[in-house]
Formats: C-alpha cells, structure tokens, sequence
C-alpha cells in the first residue's frame, strides 16, 4: 500500500531541497562565474553574480603563464596509470579470493584493509628518503607507484564484491556445455565482471586524481599533477582569484562528470561493503 | 594468483614502516649527515613532551571531533530530506555530493579566499548586509575555518551513505507502526535511528580514519599557524621531517600517527569483518 502524499508537503520538500542542494552546491558555482569574471570584477564588493562582462581572458592566461596542460596530463597519467596498473594486480587475487576461497581468504582480505588504514606520515619519512637516494623525487613513475599502492586495498575489495555476486554455478554450466577454458573467459566470465571492473575503475581514478599528500609531498614543478599545481595558488602574492577559478575549474569538472556518475560505487567502494 | 597483490602490499607496509621504527629510534638529522646515532627513546619523549604535541592532539581531536559532528548530524537531515519524495530530488542529490569530488586544494583555496576573505569575500558582503561585523576568519578562527572546509568536503559521504541505508529501510515496517498509531517523532527514534545506528558507526569510523590524515587543507591556508593553532599531528610530522629535516623526530611523530588511526581501525575492521560472514 503506498501512502498518498500530498501536494503541499510535496512542494515544501522541493523548495526546501533545492534551496538546500543550492547552498551546498554554491562554493563550486561561485568558482566557475569567478573564473570567467576580470580580475577587478572577481573581487568587486557588491559581488557580481551574472550581470558582468563574462571572459574567457583567465583560461588563456592560466595556459599562457603556466605549462596548465603539462599538469593535466600528469594528473591523467598519474591516476589512470595507478589504476590501470592498481587493477592488473587485483583482479586476479580478487577472482581467486572470490571463486575459491580458503580459511584464510578473509584475514588477507581484512589484512589488505588494514593496510589503507595506516595513516601516510607513519612512512612519509623513508618513503621521502628512498625518493631521494634512488632520484624518484618529482617523477610520475614514483607518484603512480605510491598510488597504486595506497589505492591497491581499494580496489581488491571492491572487486572482490562485485566477483562474488558472479553465481559460480554459470561457470560450471558453461563448462559443461563444452566451453574451453578461453570461452568461458571471453563469453562467460568477462560479460558479468566488466561492469564490476568498470565501476572500480572509475572510483579509483577520482581518488587518485584528487589525492594530496604525497602528490604535494613528492612532487615539485615538473611531476606535480593538478592537486599541488593549485596549491602554488596558495602564496599571497599571487591571489588572483579569476585565475584561480579558472584553473580550478578546469581541476575540477572532468572529475565532477565522473562522480556523478560513481555515486553508488562510491558507498560500495568506501564503506568496504559494511553498509549496502 | 593473490601473491602479487599480496607481495606488494606486504612491502609497502612492511619496509617503510620497518624503517620509520627503526629511524626513530636514533638521532638523524638531514642538516648533519654522517651524525646518526642510536639515541634509544630520545626522539619520543622530546616528541610527546613538546608543548606543541599536546597542542597537535588536541587540534587533532578538534577538527576531527567537529567534522564529524556537522557531518553525522548534517548528513544524516540531508539524508532524512533526500529521501522525501520532491520534485527534482535526483537533481539536488547531484548537488550535494558535488563537493566530495572536489579536490582538497581547490575547495580550501576557494574557501578561503573567496568565500572567508575578511574584505572581499562572499560571506564578509553577507554580514555587511545584515549590519554586522565581518568575521576574519582565519585570523580570528583559524581552526574553525579548516573544520568547516573539511565538514563541506565530508558532507556528501556522510549523506550518500545514510542515504543508503535510510533507503533500505522496509517500508512496510514504517506504515505498520504508523497504522498501530506511533507518530513521526516515534518511528524516527523507534525504527529509523536504530535501523541507521550500523550506517552511522561506519561513517564515523571511516571519516575518522580519513581525517586523521587531513594535510592539504592546512599546508595552503594556514601552514599550521597561527602559532600552532592549526597544527594536528600529521602536520606536526610533516613539519619535522620536511621543513626541520628530523628524520628520527619525525619517525617518532610517525609510529605515534600510526598507534593513534590503529586505535580507529582496530574496531573498524572488526566491523567489516562481522559483516563480511552474513
């Protein structure tokens, strides 16, 4: 029996709703207008909220005075890269963990976790330090590396999760209509783990992309993705709030596009299957 | 065919933080190389007497204390008014968990300059409207600024995930109490909050987890000041061994983070785990 909702209440919750959703929303709205205002407009009081003359002087100017686009594209290596690398290792320990699993299968699984847990300063020092001795130090090899690592738990739980939902009694049908080992894998088992492996990989690279401390730790001018470029926008003498905008901006909306899209693998991803 | 992954995560946790054990029990400074000595528990009583640690721990349980506060409450009204059906409702929740995907630098940077700046920022205009005094933030509040920067951040997934559970929650046992006569404020107390208790543990526990961590935030508004006021623990940490070069300080600061986030994780993992059986 569904329960008749009024009208009134309705309009209540939407006009609560969107005021709500638009105050929250605000600061990221208040970043793309400011990046397309001049730089007296940005920090004009009464502030302008449409009626300005909108510009697109700011992201040429991000592109001009600094190497945007060399940033971006370490932002792009360094998160699909750790993924990509992140998801040849787990998918096999997550299949084995999900298709024969032993007493022990758990513990590791647990263990795995555990191992996110650690807090990063606990290592920041040796990791700082074999950086500098082995000349990793604002290079993208390293930062994917240190990225794979930290992501590594991540993405074997949840593509743990999502094997497991796989009936193991498909496999065995399979097989017994004659399938060989290599059918099975093509016709069988890929069709129902991609849209598993998909999912991880788009939860794994917002989180890489949007990781800070070692991208601002190990990174200086040449290897530093997007995260710590921004941050150079941080000394008071170089406020200058349109750039800023525009250059966050554009930080911003690819990923915004795909967490978007995440929304439900992100609870699965970050609650470790504790809340469903 | 787990050994690689198994391998990997074994030496990333192992090694570095076999080392950072071991440096912090000798005297190590970058500055004087060639000086290392073994110094026993040196580093961890200077850490943990330092009248900036015991600032650190309870900065540290501030921010995280006060995140967690307007995130679990926050959230879990947001979650309570996303589930209400509205027009639009898919819409607005893309808009509240916009902020999540928001990296660190950028929403503390925007925050603090266009939204908390003392002159030209958006909520000063706001309070010269109203007739009051502009608040400077950051100088007047510095830690509270960073919580509400970090509560902003957080507010989504603390949404997203009450949501979940909120939405899993059988309809049937809500209209049966209403039938039996139990009011909106019963049922909230009686069936919901109980049904929410598991969604709100995890959600403290993994904000926790995470917010001890909390860097970036810091090192683009205020670098730990004014004085160490804003100064947690892992900044604490970062400051010996990149800006004071202390290796074995450092180490020390270390190994102590990492007992701090085990007491978190202890009962974290214990949660998953019983989860994990059913």
């Amino acid at each position: 029996m569904a329960r008749a909702i009024s009208t009134r209440r309705k309009v209540t919750f939407t006009i609560l709703g969107w005021t709500i959703g638009f105050l929250i929303f605000f600061p990221v709205l208040w970043t793309v207008l400011t990046s397309f205002k001049t730089e007296g407009t940005a920090i004009a009081t009464p502030p302008q909220f449409l009626f300005f003359d909108w510009t697109m002087e700011n992201y040429v100017a991000v592109q001009n005075r600094s190497n945007y686009m060399r940033h971006m594209s370490n932002s792009i290596v360094i998160s699909v890269g750790s993924t990509l690398i992140g998801l040849l290792v787990a998918i096999p320990a997550a299949w084995a963990m999900a298709f024969s699993p032993t007493k022990r299968t758990k513990d590791v699984l647990l263990w795995m976790l555990s191992t996110k847990m650690l807090p990063a300063v606990g290592v920041l020092v040796p990791i700082y330090l074999i950086f500098r001795d082995w000349g990793l130090l604002d290079g993208l090899a390293g930062l994917t590396a240190v990225l794979t690592l930290i992501n590594l738990p991540i993405i074997v739980w949840m593509l743990y999760t999502y094997f497991r939902e796989i009936p193991g009694e498909i496999l065995e049908a399979a097989r017994m209509d004659g399938a060989s080992l290599a059918k099975e894998i093509v016709y069988v088992l890929t069709p129902m783990a991609v849209p598993g492996i998909a999912s991880t990989m788009l939860l794994n690279i917002i989180l890489a992309w949007n990781e800070a401390f070692w991208s601002l730790n190990l990174t200086a001018s040449r290897a530093a993705p997007l995260t710590a470029f921004i941050a150079a926008y941080s000394s008071p003498e170089g406020l200058f709030w349109a750039k800023l905008s525009a250059a966050s901006t554009l930080a911003i909306a690819p990923i915004l596009v795909l967490g978007w899209f995440a929304q439900r693998q992100l609870v699965r991803g970050l609650t470790f299957g504790a809340v469903k | 065919m787990m050994t690689p992954a198994v391998v990997l995560l074994l030496a990333w946790m192992i090694v570095p933080l076999g080392m950072t054990l071991y440096f912090s029990l000798l005297r190590y400074n970058l500055l004087m190389p060639g000086m290392e000595e073994w110094t026993g528990l040196d580093n961890y009583t200077y850490f943990l007497t330092d009248p900036a640690f015991t600032a650190a721990l309870v900065n540290t349980l501030l921010l995280v204390g006060g995140v967690l506060l307007i995130t679990v409450v926050g959230g879990l009204l947001l979650a309570l008014m996303l589930d209400q059906p509205f027009w639009g409702s898919g819409l607005v929740r893309l808009l509240v968990i916009a902020p999540f995907f928001v990296m660190p630098t950028v929403s503390a940077l925007v925050w603090k300059n266009m939204l908390m700046h003392p002159v030209n920022g958006l909520f000063a205009w706001l309070a010269r409207l109203f007739g009051l005094r502009p608040v400077d933030w950051f100088a007047d509040l510095p830690l509270f600024s960073i919580i509400l920067i970090v509560a902003w951040q957080w507010l989504p997934f603390a949404t997203l995930i009450l949501l979940t559970a909120l939405q899993s929650l059988d309809e049937e046992q809500k209209e049966a109490a209403e039938m039996d006569g139990a009011g909106a404020a019963s049922r909230f107390i009686y069936i919901v909050l109980p049904h929410l208790a598991r969604a709100i543990t995890v959600v403290i526990l993994i904000e926790t987890i995470f917010l001890l961590s909390v860097f970036a935030e810091i090192l683009v508004t205020t670098n730990g000041g004014p004085g160490v006021q804003t100064t947690t623990i892992t900044y604490l940490v970062y400051m010996q061994a990149l800006l004071q070069f202390d290796v074995g300080g450092a180490s020390a600061g270390g190994i102590i983070a990492v007992i701090l986030a085990n007491i978190v994780a202890i009962f974290l993992i214990r949660l998953i785990g019983r989860n994990l059986d059913r």
